[in-house]
């Protein structure tokens, strides 16, 4: 049965259809890797078996009458910042200790109407907001990836890192997860898969707990381009519960996938060389250059020449808007409450208590960027920055069809390695963060092996809305990169 | 600008969160790290660019304004630390 977690999303979902084995087979093979290797990885910070398997008999009942949904009987693990309907879910803080939400996200609930399944919440930073999966209450996420001839456990990349080691360590056939700086993108490159986020709009955020709204975007966590089409088909669409959500129709993804690069123009931007780029990196890059030029595109060099201010300009509107969104959690309405003499200390108390470090960082940084005397100075500033970066993309994209870039500026490093020191862990964020400052579409695709012998990935950037020339060209990508080898099975005990 | 202890006693009681003269002499350093790390933002010339206020270029939509939710008190006090009947309980505002 251990062979069922191995398939694509795509495989598994032609074989439900096929009737080559059932949704509860699949159900329980992916339960069983869970219940092997999650005290190993902490992936998974609640499994639901028996949500699992209800919803998989209901499956195969739907397969067997013929009126299957797109995903029907597909497995899936969903982060933890979606709210589900009678789950817990605590976007992995302790201030929403307990939140047991009494709707369901729009997402969620357009996966499950495809027939899709759930096998549990996955772990993540808390509130999204890390670069490593080291700031969740409910402690790190290891990577099922380890260096050559090393024990030492890696990170799996943040935030959504539960999502990641949970596709790559095939706990999942696909997870959901959320990008606001780099949080699907950054966790794909460093285990292997293919992440992506979509166009600001693209999806409903409603219903998922909210980072930074003017950047947060969903999308998926899979091992292959054609399962990321798949998901972002269901996932896609309009929203009447989502005022930032845009109503354009959503394409037949699938369709879009053998296009090839003959004749696109691919834009390499000069700023992305960093000073100091470790070679690996480069090599890659250049790799991925000579695939696009071997396939038939044109490569053009082009200048985004306000890259490096975007992530300075992200750690403003970020925390800014963060403080504001996070301003909810007090103790009164859900989640932790630790009392004081009066509403203001236990507000106080609740705060001090409920947030950790990272997350009290962020508050307190953006607070300080909103107060009185201080907003023209940095919010405002900021803001006019991201106009700046917006203008860099609408001009380049005159002229190219997409971007090719690194996705990260380094392999997975091992846990505690950068957790000393907040500035460095948000240098990881450098190549992902114009995406979201400018609400374009960005895809990590992975391109082969560090000297470490760990997953790096190539990143592309398209025009908004045009998320089928990101699968279009990582397609190439896949297949020159061909079959990518996943990481030895040490996490799991029989 | 450099913000000293008593600014971050400050936002961190605007912020509602409650600090130790040991966590503020910590988040002073990591705040004006932070701070000054983004402060390379003066360098980029801004005038006459407007702020950004909306990263697509869509029209918000717009709707009837009508009531198409609601009416489950229930729920909304469900996961509440404290709360009697449907009403949330606080600690006393108002003497």
């Amino acid at each position: 049965m251990s062979t069922l977690t191995d398939l694509t999303l795509t495989a598994a979902r032609d074989g439900l259809k096929a009737k080559d084995f059932s949704a509860q087979e699949i159900a329980q093979a992916h339960i069983d890797a869970i219940a092997a290797g999650n005290e190993a990885l902490n992936a998974y910070v609640l499994q639901c078996p028996d949500v699992a398997l209800t919803m998989a008999k209901a499956a195969d009942k739907k397969l067997a009458n013929g009126v299957a949904g797109s995903l029907e009987g597909v497995p899936l693990g969903i982060k933890d910042l979606f709210c589900t309907k009678d789950v817990r879910t605590t976007a992995c803080s302790h201030i929403l200790d307990g939140f047991t939400p009494t709707y369901e996200s729009t997402i969620t609930q357009q996966l499950w109407d495809a027939g899709a399944v759930m096998l549990g919440k996955l772990n993540c930073d808390e509130f999204a907001m890390g670069s490593s999966n080291e700031t969740s209450y409910y402690g790190p996420v290891v990577s099922p990836w380890r260096r050559e001839g090393s024990n030492a456990p890696l990170v799996p990349g943040g935030s959504s890192g539960g999502s990641a080691a949970a596709v790559a360590a095939k706990m999942c056939l696909a997870a959901t997860a959320t990008d606001t700086g780099g949080s699907i993108r950054q966790p794909a490159a460093l285990t292997g898969l293919v992440g992506l986020k979509p166009t600001y709009g693209r999806c409903s955020r409603w219903g998922i707990v909210a980072f930074a709204s003017s950047l947060d975007q969903a999308g998926p966590l899979t091992r292959s381009i054609q399962d990321s089409a798949i998901m972002l088909g269901v996932m896609a669409g309009y929203d009447p519960k989502d005022s930032t959500s845009v109503d354009v129709p959503v394409p037949d993804y699938e369709a879009a996938l053998n296009g090839g690069v003959k004749g696109l123009k691919v834009g390499i931007p000069k700023e992305y060389r960093m000073e100091g780029m470790p070679e690996d990196i480069e090599k890659l890059w250049q790799k991925g250059i000579d695939w696009m030029k071997s396939e038939g595109a044109e490569i053009v060099d082009v200048s985004l020449p306000h890259t490096k201010y975007a992530l300075p300009a992200y750690y403003i509107v970020a925390p800014a808007e963060a403080s504001s969104n996070l301003a909810r959690y007090d103790g009164v309405r859900y989640g932790l409450r630790v009392p004081g003499n009066d509403i203001i200390e236990q507000y106080e108390n609740t705060r001090s208590t409920g947030f950790g470090d990272e997350v009290k960082r962020r508050v307190l940084i953006g607070t300080y960027v909103l107060s009185a005397g201080y907003y023209d100075a940095y919010y405002l500033k900021a803001q006019k920055v991201r106009t700046l970066i917006k203008q860099d993309f609408e001009r380049v994209f005159e002229d190219v069809d997409v971007l090719l870039t690194p996705a990260t500026p380094g392999p997975a490093f091992a846990i505690g390695e950068k957790s000393g020191d907040p500035l460095e862990m948000y240098l990881n964020d450098i190549f992902t963060v114009t995406a979201n400052m400018s609400g374009l579409p960005g895809i990590s695709v992975p391109a082969g092996l560090s000297g470490e012998g760990t997953p790096l990935g190539l990143q592309l950037i398209s025009k908004a809305f045009d998320e089928e020339m990101l699968f279009r060209v990582g397609k190439v990508i896949e297949d020159a990169a061909g079959p990518m080898p996943g990481p030895n099975d040490w996490w799991s005990v029989s | 600008m450099k913000i000293d202890d008593a600014t971050v006693h400050n936002i961190a009681h605007l912020a509602r969160i409650k600090v130790d003269d040991v966590q503020v002499k910590t988040l002073e350093g990591e705040l004006n790290d932070i701070l000054q790390w983004v402060e390379q933002l003066n360098e980029v010339d801004t005038q006459g660019i407007a702020p950004m206020t909306c990263v697509t270029d869509m029209r918000p939509k717009m709707r009837a304004d009508e009531i198409t939710d609601g009416g489950y008190p229930e729920d909304i006090v469900k996961n509440a630390p404290e709360y009697t009947g449907t009403f949330f309980v606080v600690p006393k505002v108002v003497e």
